[in-house]
């Protein structure tokens, strides 16, 4: 009896199944869904790699300190950092006066002393990152109804994060006639602009890094687009994951212990069972 | 424990096996108790103040406002400070104290930075159980001893904010300070 | 239980003795994973994962602690607390992520410990319990980590909880308002928050609560073993300590060194990049999957692409995932085959080799694909699978096959003969007798 049920069971699932399965190979065949530009140009990051890459990576501070410069002088126009305090610049190499002049640099939103209305006062070291829309309204307003988004955890927010950043940034190009002679629908609409790196193809940020020069680098590296982008691209990497070089740095010991403390107790194992573990008799 | 395992063990030979064998086990379970240990410094530590907390552990304060007489409350590691302005009578009436009575001798010399001595900055924490004793406000009650009174257990310090009545065995902690400049100061 | 030959505790220490007569607390660890437990000496490597699926319990149960010091389970803060923990909490960054890939871990380890239950048989009488209180472990352990994959407030925490609140949405009449009484609420909010974050604490603790339960209903037989056939006389077995403590030791080491590899090297490769974007409930995610121990279950839900009779698509889907689960509280009755082990059972191997494994790993795959073809076909030919295979063909195959020669006992099957068995001493039992059935 409960074969016969259990049978019955499975024949409803399975039947069902089926019935889903034949629905839907009749219409693969009869009405094949379209292809789509996103499918066909969409491109994967390019292969660039950065100093903090691998298992002993670490992080270029001399790099870092450029790209935070490129945000502090490009991005931070439109994109908020919000995780990041001015404190966690020390970790850059910045030292304590340095970070406290950057924050100063900085106005973020306070209270006026006296009579207590909404000011802005000069950063503390304690600050975060301020927003540079008050809110997202004022950013769709500014930016042709996109809100820019916070950059702080970007390069861990997108599949390949760091390498998709830069490949964002110098993606830019104008749509291949390819894609308009196959997809006349597909054109970049007015006030986006095409980069096959981006998941949709076309986005709403214009090429924010604009030419060489853009930025002069303090300690004499030449600033061309694509070093501001990698370094702008290192630089999003360390806010996103601030730990990452004590994170690598610790994992090496513990797996050097976990190696040996393994070993010794595979030892202790085989000597508890040298007794049991007879070969066969036969 | 590892001792046992080879007592248990009935292939125990007399001579070097035993203590090649005890060697490994009691070196198998010390490596499992370092681990046991290291893994409890992080569940340790991550109970200790986050850096977030760590950095907000100074404070800086304008004074150019206070008036002598007048003290303001200022906050540092989220607890109160209190920034006062010394009368000369005040000092006066500090220095007029013989510290042999006190119960924690201390002078207003001591308790203050050269030439700067009308600046007294203490902790607004009673130190007999935590709290915030009166008289940094304008009309709050100063105590018999004119400086500050703690409502909780009615200790009553004196004009250099020492302990003069009451349960409380320190005078209020005056923490680090320094001047940054003539009307800034920086504490912590 | 014991076997007659198992040792008795017998403290000589004065305290001991004390302690023994007014809480045998010692004598009860002595009995339960001591000397005074008689395993049977052939277990294989897949028995270390009950053992590591208790350590995995407690790694979760520990991180999670302290953890949820450190959390804020509000709607406006929560994913900014976990970026607190992850960045200005001491060794915080590595307890999130110990905590996130532990998740993992447990399931990699747990589907491990049902695949050895599968294969060897271990559900069949006289493990029953054993094995019904082993699924009801698998489902409180889907629901805490559901609710756990919520807290950091993430895009695909937020349509997570959506989409899977909106399973139960799937019910006729009472679906849509036990969707909202699940949520208190029209969408994932505060109220979610804080009652996922609630019951994310309580549950492990039941788990425990069932953990010592499915323990103490396997004392009562014992250990099964692969070979399927029942313990004989003592020398088929070993006491627990030294001999398994030694085992699941060194293994325990060796489980860690992977699951360190992980969280220091690649913390995230288990994750979705998705969920570093704080939750938007104005905009879903372009591919929205849950984790990766979810998309077998995922895709079945996702295979019933028709309406079925009456029967919307929708409330198929959710049935058959529900059922896929379901299914295996009754697995010990739908499998009449008296030999446990596969190893003896040359039909139904095939079938699980050739059939199940293919069938449950196709699924997992298409479940963390996109909802399209071909991965709709190809997941609805592993769910045909599936269920054939455990209400089908188990059946069947149980009550045709005709079972390889079982070894006469343990001993044998390791030293190639049993001494004591010549000897007379061993008792045979029932469910050891290959017998073809039908």
């Amino acid at each position: 009896m409960a074969r016969i049920i259990s049978i019955l069971v499975g024949l409803f699932f399975t039947v069902a199944l089926l019935w889903s399965f034949g629905n839907g190979a009749y219409l693969a065949i009869t009405e094949p869904a379209p292809a789509t530009a996103e499918e066909e140009f969409h491109k994967h990051p390019k292969d660039v790699s950065f100093a903090s890459d691998g298992p002993f990576g670490k992080f270029d501070r001399q790099q870092l300190q450029r790209g935070f410069q490129v945000y502090k002088e490009v991005c931070s126009a439109c994109h908020s950092l919000r995780l990041v305090a001015f404190r966690d610049l020390q970790a850059l190499g910045y030292s304590e006066p340095e970070v406290k002049a950057i924050a100063a640099g900085f106005q973020v939103p306070g209270i006026d002393p006296v009579t207590g209305e909404d000011a802005l006062r000069p950063g503390m070291p304690t600050d975060y990152f301020p927003k540079p829309f008050a809110n997202d309204v004022a950013a769709r307003a500014a930016n042709n109804n996109a809100i820019p988004p916070d950059l702080s955890l970007m390069t861990k927010a997108r599949h390949d994060g760091s390498r998709y950043v830069y490949s964002l940034l110098t993606g830019y190009q104008a749509q291949p006639a390819e894609l308009l002679k196959e997809f006349p629908d597909a054109k970049t609409p007015a006030g986006l602009h095409y980069n096959p790196y981006f998941a949709n193809l076309n986005l709403a940020m214009a090429p924010p890094l604009s030419g060489e020069g853009q930025v002069s680098y303090e300690d004499g590296t030449k600033p061309t687009v694509d070093q501001m982008a990698k370094d702008i691209a290192a630089f999003l990497t360390w806010t996103a994951e601030p730990k990452l070089e004590k994170r690598k740095q610790t994992g090496w010991p513990v797996i050097g212990f976990l190696l040996f403390a393994t070993v010794l107790g595979y030892m202790s194992y085989r000597t508890i069972w040298a007794d049991k573990k007879k070969k066969k008799k036969v | 424990m590892a001792e046992e395992a080879i007592t248990e063990s009935p292939d125990t030979v007399a001579g070097d096996g035993v203590r090649r064998r005890d060697f490994i086990n009691i070196a198998a379970v010390s490596a499992a108790g370092v681990a046991g240990v290291a893994v409890l410094v992080p569940l340790i530590s991550q109970m200790a103040p986050s850096a977030d907390v760590l950095a907000a552990s100074s404070t800086e304060v304008d004074i150019s406002a206070i008036q002598p007489g007048q003290a303001i409350k200022a906050v540092f590691r989220n607890q109160p400070v209190f920034v006062r302005n010394l009368t000369p009578k005040e000092i006066a009436a500090a220095n007029a104290v013989d510290i042999s009575s006190l119960r924690d001798p201390q002078t207003l010399e001591e308790r203050t930075l050269a030439g700067k001595e009308n600046w007294l900055i203490t902790m607004g924490v009673c130190t007999h159980l935590g709290c915030v004793p009166l008289g940094a406000g304008e009309g709050e009650n100063k105590g018999e001893f004119g400086g500050y009174f703690c409502p909780c257990h009615g200790s009553a310090y004196d004009t250099a904010a020492r302990i003069r009545k009451g349960p409380a065995p320190k005078n209020l902690e005056v923490p680090e300070y320094a001047f940054t400049s003539e009307t800034v100061v920086k504490i912590g | 239980m014991s076997f007659p030959w198992a040792k008795h505790y017998t403290p000589t220490h004065p305290f001991m003795q004390w302690m023994d007569e007014k809480l045998p607390l010692p004598r009860l660890v002595y009995n339960s994973v001591g000397s005074g437990y008689p395993v049977p000496r052939n277990l294989n490597y897949f028995w270390n994962f009950g053992f590591l699926a208790m350590a995995c319990l407690m790694l979760q149960i520990v991180t999670g602690i302290v953890l949820a010091m450190h959390y804020a389970a509000n709607q406006a803060v929560a994913f900014t607390s976990v970026e607190h923990i992850m960045r200005d909490v001491n060794w915080g960054w590595m307890l999130r992520y110990a905590h996130a890939n532990g998740a993992s871990a447990f399931f990699v380890v747990i589907y491990i410990h049902i695949f050895r239950g599968l294969f060897y048989g271990s559900y069949k009488a006289p493990r029953e319990m054993v094995w019904l209180l082993g699924v009801v472990i698998f489902l409180l352990m889907m629901a805490t980590a559901f609710m756990g994959y919520v807290l950091p407030w993430g895009q695909m925490s937020f349509w997570g909880a959506k989409v899977i609140t909106g399973l139960f949405g799937a019910f006729p009449v009472v679906g849509e308002g036990i969707q909202q009484w699940l949520l208190g609420g029209f969408a994932p909010d505060n109220a979610a928050l804080n009652r996922f974050f609630s019951l994310h604490y309580l549950l492990p603790f039941v788990i425990v609560g069932v953990v010592v339960l499915h323990i103490w209903a396997l004392h009562i037989p014992g250990s099964n073993n692969p070979t399927g056939v029942e313990v004989k006389s003592e020398s088929d077995t070993v006491p627990f300590f030294p001999y398994y403590i030694a085992k699941d030791g060194w293994f325990i080491g060796a489980a860690a060194l992977v699951y360190c590899v992980f969280v220091f090297f690649m913390p995230n490769a288990l994750g979705h990049p998705d969920n570093y974007i704080p939750a938007n409930s104005m905009s879903t995610p372009a591919l929205i999957v849950p984790e990766w121990y979810f998309w077998p279950f995922y895709a079945i839900l996702r295979a019933f692409t028709s309406d079925f009779f009456i029967i919307p698509a929708k409330l198929m889907g959710v049935l058959a995932m529900f059922s896929a689960i379901l299914v295996w509280f009754f697995l010990p009755w739908l499998d009449r085959s008296p030999v446990r082990s596969s190893a003896y059972r040359p039909l139904y191997r095939k079938f699980f080799w050739f059939g199940l494994i293919p069938a449950v790993l196709l699924l997992g795959y298409c479940g963390g694909a996109h909802a399209a073809e071909p991965y709709l076909m190809l997941s609805q030919i592993g769910a045909f699978y599936y269920f054939a295979h455990f209400l089908i063909i188990l059946p069947i195959v149980s009550a045709i096959e005709r079972p390889d020669p079982l070894p006469f006992s343990i001993t044998e099957a390791v030293l190639g003969s049993d001494d004591n068995a010549l000897l007379g001493t061993a008792e045979g039992s029932p469910h050891d007798t290959p017998a073809p059935a039908a």
